[in-house]
């Protein structure tokens, strides 16, 4: 059960970025400095998703609508049906001169059909400046320097959302 | 793996250097095991094709299903297949390696403790002054600086971090600057075993990471930027300030 509710995190987290991608039509491209392309830049790329987009391969139960990610190529694209949660979500984009122009939900987990966008944005989280604090603490989280478990994980992720 | 510092402190009077010992043995026997830069450890062993994993120790097994688990979970985010085809499953052993020892304490009957290893910590009861443990949050950009104070019971507090330049995250329509660069998320969830391995995975997802967290029940997180912004869950404060 939990790794559907997960799912539906996922799914719930990709729809408010094309919420936001949509909305803001600021396409975000995602890359890193060792990525190439030579058939694409950055500028013409078009919309990327974030990574969640992505799953990993031959993992039905957990994917999320099958977009390509690196490059969006115009038409309307609908998403496999996923577990949201509350019920089942499906998800269509359009899209246009490779940007997100529309978003609906063929099912949502509110009724069944055509649902309300904000019935999916996410809160908006506090943000702050950081700032150094004295309390006195007893023991301090923080990253270690061997990151490499981490260097590794975000590599297999970013992996994916170049295939 | 263990490359790491490890501390434990025991605020019950019964403890001995034998209690610490036990702890500090249990890791040493997890180094041993699961070190990929030990070439004598079963995960080499199976990096290098002379051990199956159906052949391995119940440990070893007990770890991999754990980390595919952990892998459907976070929907590939966390993976410990490297790319070049090794396996790595130091993302979880760490904070699992944790929660063993504190469950280790627990069944001597020890109530207030905590242990921390690298920076990952699993507390337990209350500190010296009979308080909740009050844990800092390293500054990224400043390594002798906490930037906020947590106050825990049993929660485990995991932080992932880089400070290599990995990821960026470009805005093609504002001069290809980077907007985001994580570089710092530290979770709070029921153990340290969860929260370090949803940590790793929501690291792994950059700025959105923040948003897998929030989705989670019974997790917490606050995530740090290049630019020095911080951004947080919906019930991180709760934590913030001591319990009454």
């Amino acid at each position: 059960m939990k790794k559907y509710i997960i799912a539906g995190v996922l799914v719930i987290a990709f729809v408010a970025y094309l919420i936001f991608a949509n909305k803001s039509s600021a396409p975000v491209a995602v890359t890193t400095p060792a990525a190439t392309n030579p058939t694409s830049s950055p500028a013409t790329t078009g919309p990327t998703s974030l990574p969640t987009t992505t799953g990993p391969s031959g993992n039905p139960p957990t994917s999320t609508p099958t977009t390509p990610v690196s490059q969006y190529k115009n038409g309307t694209y609908t998403g496999a049906v996923a577990d949201a949660f509350y019920g089942n979500l499906q998800v269509t984009v359009t899209i246009q001169s490779g940007a997100i122009t529309d978003v609906t939900f063929p099912q949502s987990p509110s009724n069944g059909h055509s649902g309300e966008v904000s019935a999916f944005a996410l809160p908006v989280l506090k943000q702050e400046a950081i700032a150094a604090q004295s309390a006195n603490v007893n023991i301090v989280s923080g990253a270690t320097q061997d990151s490499q478990a981490f260097q590794q994980s975000l590599a297999s992720a970013l992996a994916q959302a170049k295939s | 793996m263990m490359g790491m510092p490890i501390t434990a402190e025991i605020v019950d009077q019964h403890a001995t250097e034998e209690t610490f010992n036990e702890v500090f043995d249990y890791f040493a026997h997890i180094d041993e095991k699961f070190s990929t830069y030990k070439s004598t450890s079963e995960i080499t062993a199976i990096n290098h094709g002379t051990l199956a994993l159906g052949d391995a120790s119940e440990e070893m097994q007990i770890v991999f299903a754990m980390c595919e688990e952990t892998k459907t979970q976070t929907n590939g985010f966390f993976d410990i297949k490297t790319p070049n085809g090794k396996y790595d499953p130091s993302g979880l052993v760490k904070g699992w390696a944790i929660w063993n020892a504190a469950k280790l304490l627990e069944k001597k009957g020890f109530e207030n403790f905590y242990i921390d290893a690298g920076g990952d910590i699993q507390p337990h009861g209350h500190n010296a002054d009979g308080k909740q443990w009050a844990i800092g949050i390293k500054n990224p950009f400043e390594q002798s600086e906490n930037i906020k104070v947590i106050y825990a019971d049993e929660e485990g507090v995991a932080t992932s971090g880089t400070y290599i330049r990995g990821t960026h995250i470009y805005n093609p329509r504002a001069g290809n600057q980077p907007v985001s660069e994580i570089v710092s998320l530290t979770v709070i969830g029921p153990n340290i075993h969860d929260a370090d391995r949803f940590a790793t995975a929501a690291f792994a997802m950059g700025p959105s990471g923040i948003n897998f967290i929030e989705q989670l029940p019974g997790y917490e997180g606050y995530i740090i930027d290049k630019n020095k912004i911080a951004t947080m869950t919906t019930g991180f404060e709760k934590y913030t300030n001591p319990r009454a």
